[in-house]
């Protein structure tokens, strides 16, 4: 009981962190119909820069603590967003019009363009940071297995609910928003409208990309290790995650997230940690056999 | 006459090698309701999206107020004042119908408030659906929340295509009567493309006939009409 109660903890705060990452995925799904394969290397970047950023900012006992995280977090975030508009816009943009596969090779190829760029100006070695986080509580004690929350995972759970607060305020209730809406829905009309469509799409790659940041931050914090690899299996399960909740439904990528963070959780703790990303990556499979349009998915015929 | 308020010169536009437009030439002068009609693929709805640069003319200028707007992109011209309620009518299915009328007025920056009044004025059930998402709405309210939408922007032009398209007789002439009304008190300028040849003549002040990508006829609403190949071609020949 107690083991699964710790478990369960740390399934939530790494399904936060999917659940950011997914969100980037599937906005950019639902406003350009194509997966941002670049991403998960957004997020890697994201992570390098809270590195770099944490590294400056404490260097010489500047500032610690919280002040210190939310510096890094911003900085991060903003840096992140830019390489998220500069990707849109060398490597998307002049491909939008061309035939549908084209900016899915596209994110491919920058992918690999942003892995090997970090590899050849970070290095290839794992870059390990000293915790910045400490401490914790102790839940419940059961012989001699203590359930532990730890501060790293409050702050993660903390910050993701809080940057979903804004974010979700910022899709439904601002004008903003309502032109992301518009340009998923009819892109063509929007612009009708007179929705400046290209601005609307660079904006959406630069929520994606600072919300990927975020997820870098607390993956660095969270595990204290990173390197230029991380984006793939990581990327890749977010992708999961955003397919799972139902790919362009923003709910449904961190529902998705969670569960697997959850899943791959649990299946480390109960069954084979060597096979974790197996259960993860089956669950893409399963879902794209069984339920194509994931757990919150559209489905309902609307009238044209 | 005054100077047009939008002049379309010798325009032609293509889809891929095919010549939807061949050279058409039309203008519209300001408080005038100016028709286009033909038959299906006559390029009517192709005209309507030139003049907003969605597709771009391939030859032949359009000019709105003065100013040649041929090359620029599609949310500028319609900031310039043109608002369009396209074929198909383009509802946003997934929002409400408040939202749907709030992305009108959302890129001229102008207070939506006044708008919204107008329209419900205009269209009274619209406001008994305000909460509901637009994709649940019948055809017919489709099509009011597309007029209506475009009106939000208080555009200087009008551009209508097809607003009967698929409604009951009663609520096409409701359509034709808001926008008569629209004309009157306020001057609002108003290219419409329609089918219904008959309905649409009673209203313009001038017409054109458009036929497979050219321009056949011109004339006052009236003058139109009367004559025999109108009658025969699209008023079905009785």
């Amino acid at each position: 009981m107690a083991y699964a109660l710790q478990q369960l903890i740390n399934g939530v705060s790494l399904g936060m962190i999917y659940g950011l990452i997914a969100i980037g995925y599937t906005m950019v799904y639902g406003i350009i119909g194509m997966i941002n394969f670049a991403h998960g290397d957004i997020f890697m970047i994201g992570a390098f820069l809270s590195l770099i950023g944490l590294l400056l900012v404490t260097s010489g006992g500047m500032l610690d603590g919280a002040a210190a995280i939310v510096l890094v977090l911003a900085l991060s975030m903003a840096f992140t967003a830019l390489y998220g508009w500069t990707v849109e816009r060398v490597a998307y943009r002049p491909l939008r019009g061309s035939f549908r596969l084209a900016p899915l090779i596209s994110a491919i190829g920058m992918s690999i363009v942003l892995q090997n760029y970090v590899q050849v100006s970070q290095g290839a070695r794992v870059k390990p940071i000293e915790p910045v986080v400490h401490g914790g509580f102790t839940l419940m004690q059961d012989g001699t297995f203590a359930v532990q929350l730890s501060t790293m995972q409050i702050l993660i759970v903390v910050t993701t609910l809080l940057v979903l607060a804004v974010f979700t305020w910022l899709v439904t209730r601002t004008p903003l928003g309502r032109a992301m809406r518009a340009c998923e829905q009819d892109r063509r009309m929007a612009s009708l409208l007179g929705i400046d469509t290209d601005r609307t799409i660079s904006i959406t790659f630069v929520i994606g990309a600072a919300l990927a940041a975020v997820a870098g931050t607390m993956y660095l914090l969270r595990y204290g290790v990173i390197d230029f690899y991380i984006g793939f299996l990581v990327g890749v399960k977010a992708f999961t995650a955003a397919v799972l909740g139902g790919i362009g439904n923003l709910p449904g990528a961190v529902l998705g997230g969670l569960l697997i963070g959850l899943i791959e959780t649990f299946w480390s703790a109960y069954f084979s940690i060597q096979y974790k990303d197996v259960a993860a990556f089956s669950i893409l499979i399963l879902t794209l056999i069984f339920m194509p349009t994931g757990l919150l998915g559209r489905t309902e015929v609307e009238k044209v | 006459m005054s100077a047009p308020l939008l002049e379309i010169r010798d325009v032609s536009t293509f889809y891929g090698a095919v010549e939807a437009l061949k050279g058409v030439s039309l203008t519209v002068a300001p408080g005038e309701i100016v028709t286009l009609i033909g038959a299906n693929g006559a390029g009517k709805s192709t005209l309507l999206m030139t003049i907003c640069g969605d597709p771009r003319a391939r030859a032949g200028r359009v000019i709105f107020d003065g100013q040649d707007i041929t090359e620029q992109p599609t949310h500028r011209i319609v900031r310039g004042g043109i608002a369009q309620s396209p074929e198909g009518r383009r509802v946003f299915p997934r929002m409400s119908v408040h939202e749907n009328l709030l992305m009108g007025a959302q890129s001229s920056g102008i207070n939506p408030a006044p708008g919204l009044e107008q329209v419900f004025t205009l269209f009274p059930r619209l406001k008994e659906r305000e909460a509901q998402r637009a994709g649940t709405l019948s055809g017919g309210e489709q099509q009011m929340l597309a007029i209506a939408r475009a009106l939000m922007a208080q555009p200087r032009l009008l551009l209508l295509d097809e607003p009967s398209l698929g409604l009951a007789p009663l609520v096409s002439r409701q359509i034709f009567q808001a926008i008569r009304r629209l004309n009157a008190e306020t001057g609002l300028t108003v290219l419409l493309v329609e089918q219904n040849a008959n309905q649409a003549l009673r209203l313009a002040h001038r017409g054109y006939v458009l036929v497979t990508g050219r321009i056949t006829l011109s004339g006052t609403g009236r003058e139109l009409l009367a004559r025999p190949e109108v009658r025969d071609a699209y008023l079905g020949g009785h």
